[in-house]
Protein backbone atom coordinates (compact mmCIF):
# COMPACT_ATOMS: atom_id res chain seq x y z
CA UNK A 1 0.00 0.00 0.00
CA UNK A 2 2.92 2.40 1.04
CA UNK A 3 4.23 1.29 -2.48
CA UNK A 4 1.62 2.74 -4.39
CA UNK A 5 0.51 5.76 -2.33
CA UNK A 6 4.17 6.62 -2.97
CA UNK A 7 4.13 5.67 -6.29
CA UNK A 8 1.38 8.23 -7.27
CA UNK A 9 3.49 11.19 -5.01
CA UNK A 10 6.32 10.18 -7.63
CA UNK A 11 4.78 9.95 -10.77
CA UNK A 12 2.42 13.01 -9.70
CA UNK A 13 5.83 15.17 -8.80
CA UNK A 14 7.11 13.72 -12.13
CA UNK A 15 3.82 15.26 -13.86
CA UNK A 16 3.98 18.99 -11.80
CA UNK A 17 7.44 19.10 -12.72
CA UNK A 18 6.99 18.49 -16.33
CA UNK A 19 4.20 21.10 -16.65
CA UNK A 20 5.93 23.79 -14.81
CA UNK A 21 9.04 23.31 -17.09
CA UNK A 22 7.20 23.33 -20.09
CA UNK A 23 4.92 26.81 -19.27
CA UNK A 24 8.43 28.42 -18.14
CA UNK A 25 10.16 27.85 -20.87
CA UNK A 26 7.61 29.05 -22.97
CA UNK A 27 7.42 32.37 -20.79
CA UNK A 28 10.87 32.64 -20.93
CA UNK A 29 10.90 32.61 -24.99
CA UNK A 30 7.68 34.83 -24.72
CA UNK A 31 10.11 37.05 -22.89
CA UNK A 32 13.24 36.59 -25.46
CA UNK A 33 10.69 37.70 -28.31
CA UNK A 34 9.78 40.75 -26.04
CA UNK A 35 13.28 41.66 -25.07
CA UNK A 36 14.34 41.24 -29.02
CA UNK A 37 11.86 43.17 -30.29
CA UNK A 38 12.03 45.89 -27.75
CA UNK A 39 15.79 46.03 -28.66
CA UNK A 40 15.02 46.23 -32.66
CA UNK A 41 12.63 49.40 -31.68
CA UNK A 42 16.11 50.62 -29.61
CA UNK A 43 18.12 50.24 -32.72
CA UNK A 44 15.71 52.06 -34.61
CA UNK A 45 15.35 54.77 -32.29
CA UNK A 46 18.93 55.36 -31.75
CA UNK A 47 18.99 55.37 -36.12
CA UNK A 48 16.08 57.99 -36.00
CA UNK A 49 18.44 60.14 -33.76
CA UNK A 50 21.63 60.15 -35.84
CA UNK A 51 19.23 61.29 -38.67
CA UNK A 52 18.01 58.46 -40.34
CA UNK A 53 13.94 58.24 -40.74
CA UNK A 54 11.71 55.97 -39.07
CA UNK A 55 9.25 53.81 -40.09
CA UNK A 56 5.98 54.34 -38.45
CA UNK A 57 5.00 50.91 -39.95
CA UNK A 58 7.84 49.24 -38.41
CA UNK A 59 7.68 50.49 -35.54
CA UNK A 60 4.25 49.52 -35.48
CA UNK A 61 4.54 46.01 -36.30
CA UNK A 62 6.88 45.63 -33.16
CA UNK A 63 4.83 47.22 -31.20
CA UNK A 64 2.14 45.01 -31.93
CA UNK A 65 4.48 41.84 -31.51
CA UNK A 66 5.32 42.87 -27.93
CA UNK A 67 1.61 43.45 -27.22
CA UNK A 68 0.89 39.65 -28.46
CA UNK A 69 3.97 38.47 -26.80
CA UNK A 70 2.68 39.84 -23.21
CA UNK A 71 -0.93 38.43 -24.09
CA UNK A 72 0.77 34.84 -24.84
CA UNK A 73 2.61 34.99 -21.61
CA UNK A 74 -0.35 36.21 -19.57
CA UNK A 75 -2.23 33.32 -21.17
CA UNK A 76 0.53 30.83 -20.01
CA UNK A 77 0.38 32.13 -16.86
CA UNK A 78 -3.43 31.96 -16.56
CA UNK A 79 -3.15 28.46 -17.38
CA UNK A 80 -0.18 27.51 -14.85
CA UNK A 81 -2.10 29.36 -12.01
CA UNK A 82 -5.41 27.16 -12.91
CA UNK A 83 -2.99 23.96 -12.96
CA UNK A 84 -1.51 25.05 -9.61
CA UNK A 85 -5.32 25.40 -7.81
CA UNK A 86 -5.60 21.93 -9.51
CA UNK A 87 -4.57 20.93 -5.85
CA UNK A 88 -6.62 22.37 -3.75
CA UNK A 89 -9.21 20.12 -3.79
CA UNK A 90 -9.11 16.19 -3.43
CA UNK A 91 -12.61 15.95 -4.72
CA UNK A 92 -14.45 18.61 -6.20
CA UNK A 93 -17.19 18.51 -9.84
CA UNK A 94 -15.58 19.38 -12.66
CA UNK A 95 -16.58 20.31 -16.36
CA UNK A 96 -14.40 17.80 -18.69
CA UNK A 97 -14.90 20.51 -21.78
CA UNK A 98 -12.58 22.88 -19.26
CA UNK A 99 -10.38 20.35 -18.26
CA UNK A 100 -9.68 19.33 -21.99
CA UNK A 101 -9.09 23.03 -22.82
CA UNK A 102 -6.60 23.33 -20.25
CA UNK A 103 -4.64 20.13 -20.61
CA UNK A 104 -4.42 20.84 -24.52
CA UNK A 105 -2.94 24.54 -23.47
CA UNK A 106 -0.56 22.84 -20.83
CA UNK A 107 0.37 20.44 -23.58
CA UNK A 108 1.08 22.41 -26.47
CA UNK A 109 4.73 22.35 -26.27
CA UNK A 110 4.71 18.69 -25.92
CA UNK A 111 2.72 18.13 -28.76
CA UNK A 112 4.91 20.25 -30.42
CA UNK A 113 8.14 18.19 -29.61
CA UNK A 114 6.36 15.16 -30.69
CA UNK A 115 5.10 16.57 -33.89
CA UNK A 116 1.85 15.50 -32.99
CA UNK A 117 -1.45 18.37 -33.38
CA UNK A 118 -4.18 18.47 -30.58
CA UNK A 119 -7.93 19.40 -31.18
CA UNK A 120 -10.21 19.46 -28.12
CA UNK A 121 -14.14 19.24 -29.45
CA UNK A 122 -15.81 19.85 -26.42
CA UNK A 123 -19.53 18.55 -25.73
CA UNK A 124 -22.10 20.81 -26.50
CA UNK A 125 -23.56 20.48 -22.94
CA UNK A 126 -21.31 20.72 -19.44
CA UNK A 127 -19.51 17.51 -18.66
CA UNK A 128 -19.79 17.15 -14.85
CA UNK A 129 -17.76 14.18 -13.11
CA UNK A 130 -16.76 14.57 -9.35
CA UNK A 131 -13.22 13.44 -8.54
CA UNK A 132 -9.80 14.69 -8.28
CA UNK A 133 -9.46 17.41 -10.29
CA UNK A 134 -5.08 16.76 -10.03
CA UNK A 135 -5.67 12.91 -10.81
CA UNK A 136 -7.98 13.52 -13.49
CA UNK A 137 -4.99 16.07 -15.13
CA UNK A 138 -2.65 13.51 -14.65
CA UNK A 139 -4.45 10.82 -15.61
CA UNK A 140 -5.63 12.95 -18.96
CA UNK A 141 -1.74 13.91 -19.81
CA UNK A 142 -0.88 9.99 -19.28
CA UNK A 143 -2.93 8.96 -22.44
CA UNK A 144 -1.94 12.01 -23.83
CA UNK A 145 1.67 10.94 -23.90
CA UNK A 146 0.81 7.64 -25.19
CA UNK A 147 -1.78 9.07 -28.07
CA UNK A 148 1.06 11.34 -28.76
CA UNK A 149 3.41 8.52 -29.38
CA UNK A 150 1.04 6.44 -31.17
CA UNK A 151 -0.07 9.48 -33.86
CA UNK A 152 3.72 10.03 -33.98
CA UNK A 153 5.36 13.32 -36.39
CA UNK A 154 2.52 14.97 -38.17
CA UNK A 155 -0.58 13.35 -36.49
CA UNK A 156 -3.61 14.76 -35.29
CA UNK A 157 -5.32 13.80 -32.08
CA UNK A 158 -8.84 15.14 -31.25
CA UNK A 159 -9.99 14.70 -27.57
CA UNK A 160 -13.50 14.71 -27.26
CA UNK A 161 -15.48 14.39 -24.17
CA UNK A 162 -18.78 12.37 -23.44
CA UNK A 163 -20.95 11.97 -20.29
CA UNK A 164 -21.78 8.54 -19.25
CA UNK A 165 -24.23 7.12 -16.67
CA UNK A 166 -21.67 6.68 -13.53
CA UNK A 167 -19.11 9.07 -14.84
CA UNK A 168 -17.38 10.25 -17.87
CA UNK A 169 -15.12 9.16 -20.90
CA UNK A 170 -12.58 11.56 -23.17
CA UNK A 171 -11.61 9.59 -26.52
CA UNK A 172 -8.31 10.25 -27.99
CA UNK A 173 -7.91 8.88 -31.79
CA UNK A 174 -8.06 8.40 -34.40
CA UNK A 175 -4.60 6.90 -33.96
CA UNK A 176 -2.60 4.42 -36.62
CA UNK A 177 -3.73 0.41 -36.50
CA UNK A 178 -0.52 -0.21 -35.87
CA UNK A 179 -0.17 2.17 -32.72
CA UNK A 180 -3.53 0.38 -31.38
CA UNK A 181 -2.18 -2.37 -29.68
CA UNK A 182 -0.33 -3.01 -26.24
CA UNK A 183 -2.08 0.35 -25.01
CA UNK A 184 -2.97 -0.77 -21.20
CA UNK A 185 -0.06 0.43 -19.37
CA UNK A 186 -0.54 4.19 -19.09
CA UNK A 187 -3.03 4.72 -15.81
CA UNK A 188 -2.00 6.03 -12.65
CA UNK A 189 -3.92 4.61 -10.20
CA UNK A 190 -5.11 8.54 -8.79
CA UNK A 191 -8.64 8.58 -9.88
CA UNK A 192 -10.89 5.39 -10.60
CA UNK A 193 -10.78 5.10 -14.57
CA UNK A 194 -9.13 2.68 -17.05
CA UNK A 195 -7.71 3.44 -20.78
CA UNK A 196 -9.50 1.11 -23.85
CA UNK A 197 -9.10 0.56 -26.94
CA UNK A 198 -11.43 0.23 -29.53
CA UNK A 199 -9.72 -0.91 -32.92
CA UNK A 200 -12.85 -0.30 -35.10
CA UNK A 201 -12.65 3.55 -34.40
CA UNK A 202 -9.18 3.28 -33.70
CA UNK A 203 -9.70 5.65 -30.70
CA UNK A 204 -8.33 4.83 -26.73
CA UNK A 205 -11.00 6.06 -24.15
CA UNK A 206 -10.23 6.50 -20.76
CA UNK A 207 -13.45 6.06 -18.85
CA UNK A 208 -13.46 7.65 -15.72
CA UNK A 209 -16.22 6.81 -12.39
CA UNK A 210 -17.60 9.64 -10.12
CA UNK A 211 -15.54 9.06 -7.15
CA UNK B 1 31.15 36.95 -40.09
CA UNK B 2 28.49 35.02 -41.60
CA UNK B 3 25.28 33.97 -38.93
CA UNK B 4 23.16 31.60 -39.51
CA UNK B 5 20.17 31.77 -36.97
CA UNK B 6 17.74 29.03 -36.11
CA UNK B 7 14.88 29.17 -33.47
CA UNK B 8 11.08 28.07 -33.58
CA UNK B 9 10.15 31.37 -32.20
CA UNK B 10 9.86 33.32 -35.47
CA UNK B 11 9.14 37.17 -34.11
CA UNK B 12 12.51 36.69 -31.53
CA UNK B 13 14.88 34.80 -34.29
CA UNK B 14 13.87 37.69 -36.88
CA UNK B 15 14.20 40.27 -34.03
CA UNK B 16 17.58 39.37 -33.29
CA UNK B 17 18.40 38.69 -37.40
CA UNK B 18 17.30 42.31 -37.90
CA UNK B 19 19.68 43.11 -34.89
CA UNK B 20 22.77 41.56 -36.21
CA UNK B 21 22.46 43.38 -39.99
CA UNK B 22 21.54 46.76 -38.81
CA UNK B 23 25.33 46.18 -36.54
CA UNK B 24 26.58 45.19 -40.33
CA UNK B 25 26.77 40.93 -39.77
CA UNK B 26 25.81 39.01 -42.64
CA UNK B 27 22.75 37.11 -41.14
CA UNK B 28 20.29 34.60 -42.20
CA UNK B 29 17.58 33.45 -40.41
CA UNK B 30 15.61 30.16 -40.41
CA UNK B 31 12.66 28.95 -37.48
CA UNK B 32 13.66 25.07 -38.87
CA UNK B 33 16.67 22.95 -38.58
CA UNK B 34 15.64 20.91 -42.28
CA UNK B 35 15.36 25.00 -44.16
CA UNK B 36 18.57 25.97 -42.36
CA UNK B 37 20.39 22.72 -43.64
CA UNK B 38 18.83 23.40 -47.19
CA UNK B 39 20.37 26.79 -46.85
CA UNK B 40 24.00 25.51 -45.96
CA UNK B 41 23.59 22.38 -48.93
CA UNK B 42 24.69 26.09 -50.90
CA UNK B 43 27.18 28.17 -49.21
CA UNK B 44 28.76 28.16 -45.68
CA UNK B 45 28.29 30.14 -42.34
CA UNK B 46 31.29 30.93 -40.08
CA UNK B 47 28.52 30.58 -37.06
CA UNK B 48 25.11 29.12 -36.17
CA UNK B 49 23.23 30.64 -33.59
CA UNK B 50 21.10 28.02 -32.35
CA UNK B 51 17.84 26.91 -29.78
CA UNK B 52 18.67 24.34 -28.19
CA UNK B 53 15.10 22.89 -28.11
CA UNK B 54 12.99 23.22 -31.16
CA UNK B 55 10.63 20.34 -32.70
CA UNK B 56 11.93 17.60 -34.97
CA UNK B 57 15.59 18.70 -34.78
CA UNK B 58 16.79 19.96 -31.69
CA UNK B 59 20.00 22.53 -31.66
CA UNK B 60 22.56 19.70 -30.76
CA UNK B 61 21.75 17.25 -33.13
CA UNK B 62 21.30 20.01 -36.03
CA UNK B 63 25.23 21.12 -35.14
CA UNK B 64 26.03 17.51 -35.61
CA UNK B 65 24.35 17.83 -39.39
CA UNK B 66 25.75 21.62 -40.17
CA UNK B 67 29.09 20.21 -39.08
CA UNK B 68 29.57 17.71 -41.38
CA UNK B 69 28.83 20.35 -44.26
CA UNK B 70 30.68 23.23 -42.61
CA UNK B 71 33.23 21.30 -40.78
CA UNK B 72 34.92 25.12 -38.95
CA UNK B 73 31.65 26.39 -37.91
CA UNK B 74 31.07 28.05 -34.21
CA UNK B 75 27.75 27.66 -32.21
CA UNK B 76 26.35 29.21 -29.82
CA UNK B 77 23.06 27.64 -28.22
CA UNK B 78 20.34 29.55 -26.53
CA UNK B 79 18.23 27.97 -23.88
CA UNK B 80 15.44 29.10 -22.40
CA UNK B 81 16.40 26.50 -18.82
CA UNK B 82 19.05 24.92 -19.41
CA UNK B 83 20.01 21.42 -17.06
CA UNK B 84 24.23 21.55 -16.48
CA UNK B 85 23.97 18.38 -18.67
CA UNK B 86 22.72 20.61 -21.18
CA UNK B 87 25.36 23.52 -21.13
CA UNK B 88 28.03 20.76 -21.02
CA UNK B 89 26.81 19.56 -24.06
CA UNK B 90 26.92 22.80 -25.77
CA UNK B 91 30.01 23.94 -24.65
CA UNK B 92 33.51 23.75 -26.31
CA UNK B 93 36.04 24.50 -28.17
CA UNK B 94 33.91 25.31 -31.09
CA UNK B 95 30.56 26.32 -29.02
CA UNK B 96 29.06 28.65 -26.37
CA UNK B 97 25.62 28.98 -24.84
CA UNK B 98 23.33 31.54 -23.23
CA UNK B 99 20.63 31.40 -21.59
CA UNK B 100 17.69 34.09 -22.87
CA UNK B 101 16.77 36.29 -22.87
CA UNK B 102 20.00 37.68 -24.39
CA UNK B 103 21.88 40.96 -24.01
CA UNK B 104 22.65 41.90 -27.11
CA UNK B 105 26.39 43.44 -26.15
CA UNK B 106 27.05 39.96 -24.34
CA UNK B 107 25.85 37.54 -27.66
CA UNK B 108 28.51 39.97 -29.86
CA UNK B 109 31.14 39.44 -27.36
CA UNK B 110 30.92 35.95 -27.07
CA UNK B 111 30.44 35.56 -31.23
CA UNK B 112 33.72 37.49 -31.61
CA UNK B 113 35.19 35.52 -28.88
CA UNK B 114 34.54 32.26 -30.92
CA UNK B 115 34.97 33.97 -34.77
CA UNK B 116 38.57 35.28 -32.88
CA UNK B 117 39.64 31.85 -31.27
CA UNK B 118 38.98 29.99 -34.98
CA UNK B 119 41.61 32.52 -36.98
CA UNK B 120 43.74 31.36 -33.88
CA UNK B 121 43.53 28.38 -34.67
CA UNK B 122 44.38 29.58 -38.13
Amino acid sequence: MKTTVRKQDDQGLRFFGQVIASVTHDIKNSLATINENAGLLTDHAAMAARGRPLDPEKVNVLAMRIMDQVKRADGLLKNMNRFAHSVDDSLKKVDLNEILQLLAALSVRFAAMSGANLDVQPSPKPVVIETSPFGLLNTLFLCLEVAMTAAGQGGSICLRPEKTDNGACVHFGPLPDAAMSNQDHCLSAFIDARLVKNSATRTLTLIIHDL
Amino acid sequence: MRVLLVDDEEELVSALGERLVLRNIEAEWFTTGSAALKRVASCCFDLAILDMKMPKIGGLELREKLRARCPDMKFIFLTGYGSEKDFASARGTDADYMVKPVDIERLLDTMQTLFNRSKGDT
